[in-house]
């Protein structure tokens, strides 16, 4: 999978499954503020990732993912890996 | 302190309509709610009758986690609990502002709970199950969504007494206000059709398998062979009368009277002393004579056993007094962890509307059902201002609630 077809991808399922504007995500703004995200909606990350990409992760693997930008590396590096 | 207690909304979410005005046009016409699902027989269920409900979406209503935490039968709970307090005449600002309760009758969450293992089971991992099968599953899930979605800041728990859970949260709600506890609280019952939810009750052979299922739920009737599983939700406002009185609330009726009881014998097989300790108790605590009640909800499932011995109960509490009974799982099937509320529901939309039910499907009475007053067919223009409403469950748990008009 290309990055493009990653950020295209997650852009779609992201606002689809939290309910908010595609046009918002971009590849700088913050992750969490921007989807409204807490603790519990990181468990829900989880399945997406697991469900659409196929990656198996933890809600505390996401420490590092600050940005839109940040979780499209994190796809790319766990899809490569 | 003993204050009186009124209701002052009802919302409704059932196999006969949707709110109010629809549930009435099916007990006004007959109108069984009841039909087939060939996927239960599909997955070695004995029957498959069962109520038929469609889902109501509340994407654009509550918000994303709002929904994802609601169980099935919590969106009806929802549906139902927002038509009683816009009934009442409750917004957001008056909850923000008073203290209102939720006590809500739930006895279990199947489907969520049935996922949530399949899920980790599969998967090996514990996150997968999502952030809202925890809050879909518990037993307290109605209580914890209702108190979260409408900002309830009063007592919050789920009453679990099996098939009467909804009559008991109402009759513990009677006595919170009657003492001064609270002010106001939000009650009902609620209960899921899907296909997970009774195969384990299924198992008991418990349910009708008549080929017919406008003919499977025939309360009282000799000819019964089991009751037909259903849901939904029920949901009615209780409050002080100071309090509706205060908001200037159009007030339904009154709750009088709440007696209840322990069979103390055998976990399914309903006995005759319970369920008559049970409607004693009420009448007392009410003060009212057996000749001021003018209608009475009987629990009747169509069970053999358990028509059978609330026959008799009924028979002798009140003797050669007979006002109408019915029993309107014969439009509904049993609608369980709903069902005590609903019923109060149904109840006062007949008294509303001076009407009772026909016991539908009641053909010919057996040795106790003939020793009451059980109509075939409607009775119209019958004004009554007192009714009975009984709901008994598993275990033994017995519980009656008597409602009269307000005057």
């Amino acid at each position: 999978m290309t990055r493009e077809e990653i950020i295209s991808k997650s852009v779609d399922l992201l606002s689809e499954e939290f309910e908010v504007d595609p046009s918002i995500i971009t590849d700088e703004a913050p992750l969490k503020e921007t989807l409204g995200l807490d603790s519990l909606d990181l468990v829900d990350v989880v399945v997406l990732l697991d469900q659409e990409f196929g990656i198996s992760v933890k809600a505390s693997d996401f420490v590092g993912v600050k940005t839109f930008s940040d979780f499209y590396n994190f796809i790319e590096t766990r899809l490569n890996a | 302190m003993d204050r009186r207690v009124v209701i002052t909304g009802m919302g409704i979410y059932s196999c006969i309509g949707e709110n109010k005005e629809q549930v009435k046009d099916s007990l006004y016409n007959g109108k069984s709610g009841i039909g087939f699902d060939p996927v239960r027989v599909e997955m070695g269920y004995r029957s498959g009758l069962t109520g038929i409900l469609r889902k109501p979406d509340l994407k654009g209503i509550l918000d994303r986690k709002q929904r994802n935490y609601l169980p099935e039968q919590g969106l009806y709970a929802y549906v139902a609990t927002k038509e009683a307090l816009d009934q009442a005449g409750i917004d957001a600002e008056w909850l923000k502002e008073n203290e209102a309760g939720v006590l809500y009758g739930n006895d279990s969450s199947a489907e969520a709970v049935m996922a949530g293992i399949d899920t980790i089971r599969e998967k090996k991992n514990t996150q997968l199950v999502g952030s809202s099968n925890i809050f879909q599953s518990m037993n307290s899930t109605l209580t914890m969504n209702l108190a979260t979605i409408f900002g309830l800041r009063g007592i919050n728990f789920t009453v679990s007494g099996a098939c009467a859970s909804g009559s008991h949260a109402i009759g513990l709600a009677w006595l919170l206000i009657r003492q001064g506890l609270q002010d106001c609280v939000i009650c009902g019952g609620a209960e899921e059709v899907n296909k997970y939810s009774v195969g384990n009750f299924d198992a008991l052979s418990a349910f009708s398998v008549n080929p017919d299922p406008s003919k499977a739920s025939r309360p009282f009737d000799r000819n019964r062979d089991g009751l037909v599983p259903s849901g939904g939700a029920a949901t009615v406002i209780v409050e002080s009368l100071e309090s509706a009185q205060k908001r200037g609330a159009t007030i339904l009726a009154e709750v009088v009277g709440y007696g209840f009881s322990s069979n103390g014998e055998h976990i399914s097989t309903p006995n005759v002393d319970g369920p008559r300790r049970s409607l004693q108790r009420a009448i007392d605590a009410a003060g009212v004579r057996l000749e001021d009640i003018g209608y009475i909800n009987a629990h009747a499932t169509s069970t053999p056993v358990g028509d059978l011995n609330e026959a008799k109960a009924i028979h002798e509490v009140f003797g050669d007094v007979k006002p109408p009974v019915n029993s309107t799982k014969a439009f509904t099937g049993h609608e369980m962890w709903m069902s005590g509320a609903s019923e109060i529901v149904y109840s006062i939309i007949q008294m509303q509307n001076n009407f009772v039910a026909a016991n539908l499907n009641f053909e010919e009475p057996d040795e106790a059902s003939c020793h009451l007053n059980i109509p075939k067919e409607r009775i119209d223009n019958y004004e009554f201002d007192t009714f009975l409403s009984n709901s008994f469950g598993f275990g033994g748990t017995n519980s009656t609630l008597i409602i009269r008009k307000f005057k």
